[in-house]
């Protein structure tokens, strides 16, 4: 069943189009990639997904009900997670208060049980440390469980962006770019996680990715875009030794010929 | 009177009134595009604009002209030393904390005012060559005092768009305030920029206290006055001189027409009210543009 | 150092970190209760209004130090606390349902504050709240049938059965034990998911949204909270002066709790009560110096505002953190000793326009 549908998605700020008719469908279980060059629309098909946009037109469906009237809010309650280009990481807070952001869709306090802070209210911040804690050993992130999120090495505040996605126990993933500006250790610990995530998780895994020996490693299939078009869709073999994407990515062998 | 006579006095008032509004208005906009601060002393700048104007004038018995020049200069030096001792070492520091050290500087510098011999707690008088000069048009009365403040703003307004078109450290200013980053790797000094954006601000809104002293004559809570310019620069969208004039003109009719036209208390809200009407229907006012943080 | 081992979640979210914590707060509540015994009169009745403008500046603290929304209109809060307190005990209603229905209606009127500025931002925020401030403000003066306008309000003393709080001694007490409640709610709120939420708004609003935190909800809360303890606060006032008009509660009073909050030092409840401290006390520490100036200055109605706007200059050019920065950083050197590290509270400077927003 396709749990992520996106059926002829076109949207334009200003004069730029900056997707034209972009369809695709992600499967249940599946790690599906979206590549292109920069520019190209990847970013803005997740931000159109987390309803930070709107579609001038087309539909996109999650787990079948279309989401064109949901509001950025509730796009967590309906399973979908997200991490983003430029970390969006809550800065002045700690890891572990981070994470139990994440677990906010679990809440079911109001605010009168909270300034009473009754013994349901108690019992489920314990629930909600547990189960950040749950991420933090998945992700080795008990070294910086207190430490201010501002104070880390980016590639850590990469990793604590991750574990708050995981942490919503989300059905979907969307990660933009996890790997960039990860060195190769990193690149592998991240590759690692994304498997486990796929396999013993069973989180479906949409990512924009520009590292291709990622794409190449762990993704199902892959989608190509390019000036907001799809140039491509299929299984990751095919699309990446498609001669139309390597030109997009690389440029035509005349562009780089001298007289 | 009649109601068309009353119509345009009230009018011709409230654009008179705006114009000040606008002229510090334009003081606001202008710190707030360079460095996305909201100077809280802006009406204090004014209030201190009038009150070396009134010293030039009945205590140094400077003719008009040269005591509004003289301001204006000291005003801008003023701005210029403010900016030095107090704003440069908060560069880099969040927009909350900065706003408020405006709010702080705007009490000091109206408590200060009071307590110099001289001026103090009083109220002043203030006269200029238009003074109780009227200009009559059936049962119109117009005051040239009025009259100048339009035109000498005008005039200024003026000023400002061809330093700000023409002039090269007025282009590097509107570009500093667009991106600064790039503007420094384009050779702008961002010291100087600021430095100039203060000492613009400044005198500014000295200009504007020597204009509105005769109206209001010249005493310490003047400022009071000024902080109305905020909601007309908030309508105006901070974002252009053009919409600081538009807001400062807005607001001023606002008042100057309810003042005519409703039970007195209406007159001091009713700018407020149109700016919360303004705000809910265009959230970014009236030539703002919506800033959305691009993820 | 001190580290603290922690064996159950329990623990972690306990309200104090070390057990001598409890202690020394224990020992402050008793130093505070012990007050009256060995303070005059004024001294009571400063102490008095420290209690009740905390507790406003609590909710101050809750709005704009935790969830960075900026208000400028706090005091139009207390107000309609102050009048719907001071109206109802006039027709008869005990104070303690006055107290609490002051909260409430100023909680709602925070609400429908809140609703419009729910899409505006910094300035724009800012500036609206002043306007609302205003426009409440003139209400209050203009319904005269409701508040006796510009002529004023008698307010009785506060009563709780057969206690009549007439006293400095026995309102200080009164004061006391809502600030405490205040605080203690606050404190509670902040470390359950409603308060990381709030904060989640002030940090990144677009992580928030993703998080599922509905922003109008949120910053509706903040306004509620933040106009209920207002109006506690506005309620305990009236019933100390026993006389209320408007100009008990203009545009100053607004920038009062502005300052009360940023010189305590914002994001922390301690920064409240110290902030009120500080503002309430500043005209006594004025009063000490006034032999060192020359006769006319000493004597000037213009120094205490001067001095006042001073502070505020001078905290937020060297004490950002504001008092309570200052104490965590003296504490931290003592717990630290010998390897404390001067640049260990250095504030990273944001000089991109994208990183501040």
């Amino acid at each position: 069943m396709a749990l992520l549908q996106a059926e002829r998605m076109s949207v334009a700020f200003g004069g730029v189009q900056a997707l034209v008719d972009v369809s695709f469908d992600v499967h249940e279980g599946e790690v599906f990639s979206i590549i292109g060059p920069n520019g190209a629309g990847k970013t803005t098909i997740f931000n159109c997904i987390s309803r930070f946009y709107n579609l001038d037109r087309g539909v996109i469906r999650v787990k079948g009900k279309d989401i064109s009237r949901v509001s950025p809010h509730a796009m967590a309650e309906m399973g979908v997670a997200r991490t983003f280009q430029n970390i969006e990481l809550f800065k002045k807070m700690t890891v572990i208060d981070n994470l139990m952001l994440g677990r906010h869709r679990s809440k079911r306090s109001n605010l009168v049980s909270e300034a009473l802070f009754i013994g349901s209210v108690k019992r489920a911040e314990i629930r909600s440390r547990e189960k950040a804690e749950e991420v933090i050993d998945f992700l080795d992130l008990q070294a910086y469980r207190t430490q201010q999120v501002k104070n880390l090495p980016y590639g850590i505040q990469k990793t604590v962006e991750l574990g708050r996605a995981l942490a919503m126990d989300p059905e979907v993933l969307l990660l933009d770019e996890p790997s960039s500006g990860l060195n190769m250790e990193e690149t592998e610990d991240l590759a690692f996680w994304l498997t486990d995530i796929k396999e013993a998780l069973g989180i479906t895994i949409v990512m924009v990715e520009h590292n291709i020996k990622l794409v190449q490693d762990i993704t199902d299939r892959v989608l190509a875009l390019n000036f907001g078009a799809v140039i491509t869709l299929g299984a990751a073999q095919d699309v990446l030794g498609d001669p139309e994407v390597i030109r997009a990515y690389l440029g035509e062998e005349s562009d780089f010929a001298s007289s | 009177m009649d109601v068309i006579t009353e119509l345009t006095q009230a009018i011709l008032s409230g654009v008179a009134i705006g114009c000040i509004y606008a002229l510090v208005a334009v003081g606001f906009v202008l710190i707030y595009k360079a460095t996305e601060i909201i100077n809280f002393a802006q009406g204090e700048m004014m209030m201190l604009g009038a009150f070396i104007a009134f010293t030039c004038s009945s205590y140094l018995n400077m003719p008009y002209w040269a005591s509004l020049l003289t301001t204006t200069v000291v005003m801008g030096l003023f701005g210029m030393m403010l900016e030095r001792a107090v704003l440069r070492p908060l560069i880099g520091e969040p927009v909350f904390s900065v706003v408020m050290l405006t709010v702080g500087l705007g009490i000091f510098m109206r408590s200060v005012v009071s307590m110099i011999p001289g001026w103090g707690t009083q109220t002043y008088g203030f006269k200029t060559p238009f003074t109780d000069k009227f200009l009559r048009h059936g049962e119109l009365v117009i005051s040239w005092d009025q009259l100048a403040v339009i035109l000498l703003t005008a005039l200024l307004i003026l000023v400002l768009f061809a330093f700000f078109r023409y002039a090269k450290m007025g282009v590097a200013m509107r570009a500093a305030s667009r991106n600064q980053l790039a503007a420094v790797y384009m050779g702008i000094s961002l010291n100087r920029v600021f430095s100039l954006t203060w000492i613009i601000s400044a005198a500014v809104g000295g200009f504007a206290g020597v204009l509105l002293s005769p109206i209001t004559f010249v005493y310490m809570n003047m400022g009071f006055i000024g902080l109305k310019a905020l909601p007309a620069a908030v309508l105006g969208g901070m974002r252009s001189i053009p919409g600081a004039i538009v807001g400062g003109l807005i607001i001023g009719l606002t008042e100057s027409l309810s003042g005519l036209y409703l039970t007195s208390g209406w007159k001091d809200v009713s700018p407020y009210i149109i700016l919360i009407l303004v705000l809910v229907i265009r959230p970014e006012g009236l030539f703002g543009i919506q800033a959305k943080k691009k993820v | 150092m001190r580290f603290v081992m922690k064996r159950s979640y329990r623990e972690d979210i306990q309200l104090f970190k070390y057990r001598s914590t409890f202690f020394w707060y224990l020992a402050l509540i008793a130093g505070l209760v012990a007050m009256p015994a060995i303070s005059d009169e004024y001294i009571l009745s400063q102490l008095g209004f420290i209690c009740v403008y905390a507790v406003g500046a609590v909710g101050l603290m809750l709005l704009t130090g935790y969830t960075g929304q900026i208000s400028l209109g706090h005091a139009a809060f207390l107000a309609i606390g102050a009048y719907t307190s001071a109206i109802l005990t006039a027709k008869g209603v005990p104070f303690v349902f006055a107290l609490f229905a002051a909260g409430i209606v100023a909680a709602a009127a925070g609400i429908v504050v809140g609703l419009p500025a729910l899409r505006l931002s910094g300035l724009y925020l800012a500036i609206a709240t002043m306007g609302f401030g205003f426009i409440i403000e003139e209400i209050l003066a203009r319904w005269e049938s409701l508040t006796g306008g510009h002529r004023g309000f008698y307010v009785d003393p506060a009563s709780i059965g057969p206690i009549v709080f007439d006293t400095e001694a026995r309102f200080y007490y009164l004061a006391l034990t809502v600030l405490i409640l205040t605080v203690l709610v606050a404190r509670n709120v902040m470390r359950s998911p409603t308060g990381r939420a709030l904060i989640a708004v002030r940090d990144s609003e677009v992580a928030a949204q993703a998080m599922g935190i509905s922003l109008a909800w949120y910053k509706t809360i903040a306004f509620a909270l933040s106009s209920f303890f207002a109006g506690l606060a506005g309620s305990l006032y009236a019933h100390k002066i026993t006389f209320i008009n408007p100009e008990s509660f203009t545009r100053l009073v607004s920038i009062e709790f502005l300052a009360i909050i940023v010189i305590g030092g914002l994001g922390s409840l301690h920064g409240a009560v110290y902030g009120t401290a500080f503002i309430i006390f500043l005209p006594q520490l004025i009063g000490f110096t006034k032999g060192y100036l020359p006769e006319h200055l000493s004597d000037h109605p213009g120094l205490e505002p001067a001095v006042y706007g001073l502070m505020i200059v001078l905290f937020i050019l060297f004490e950002p953190m504001g008092l309570y920065g200052r104490w965590l950083k003296v504490k931290y050197y003592f717990e630290m000793f010998p390897l404390y590290k001067k640049d260990t509270f250095r504030r990273e400077k944001k000089y991109q326009k994208v990183e501040r927003q």
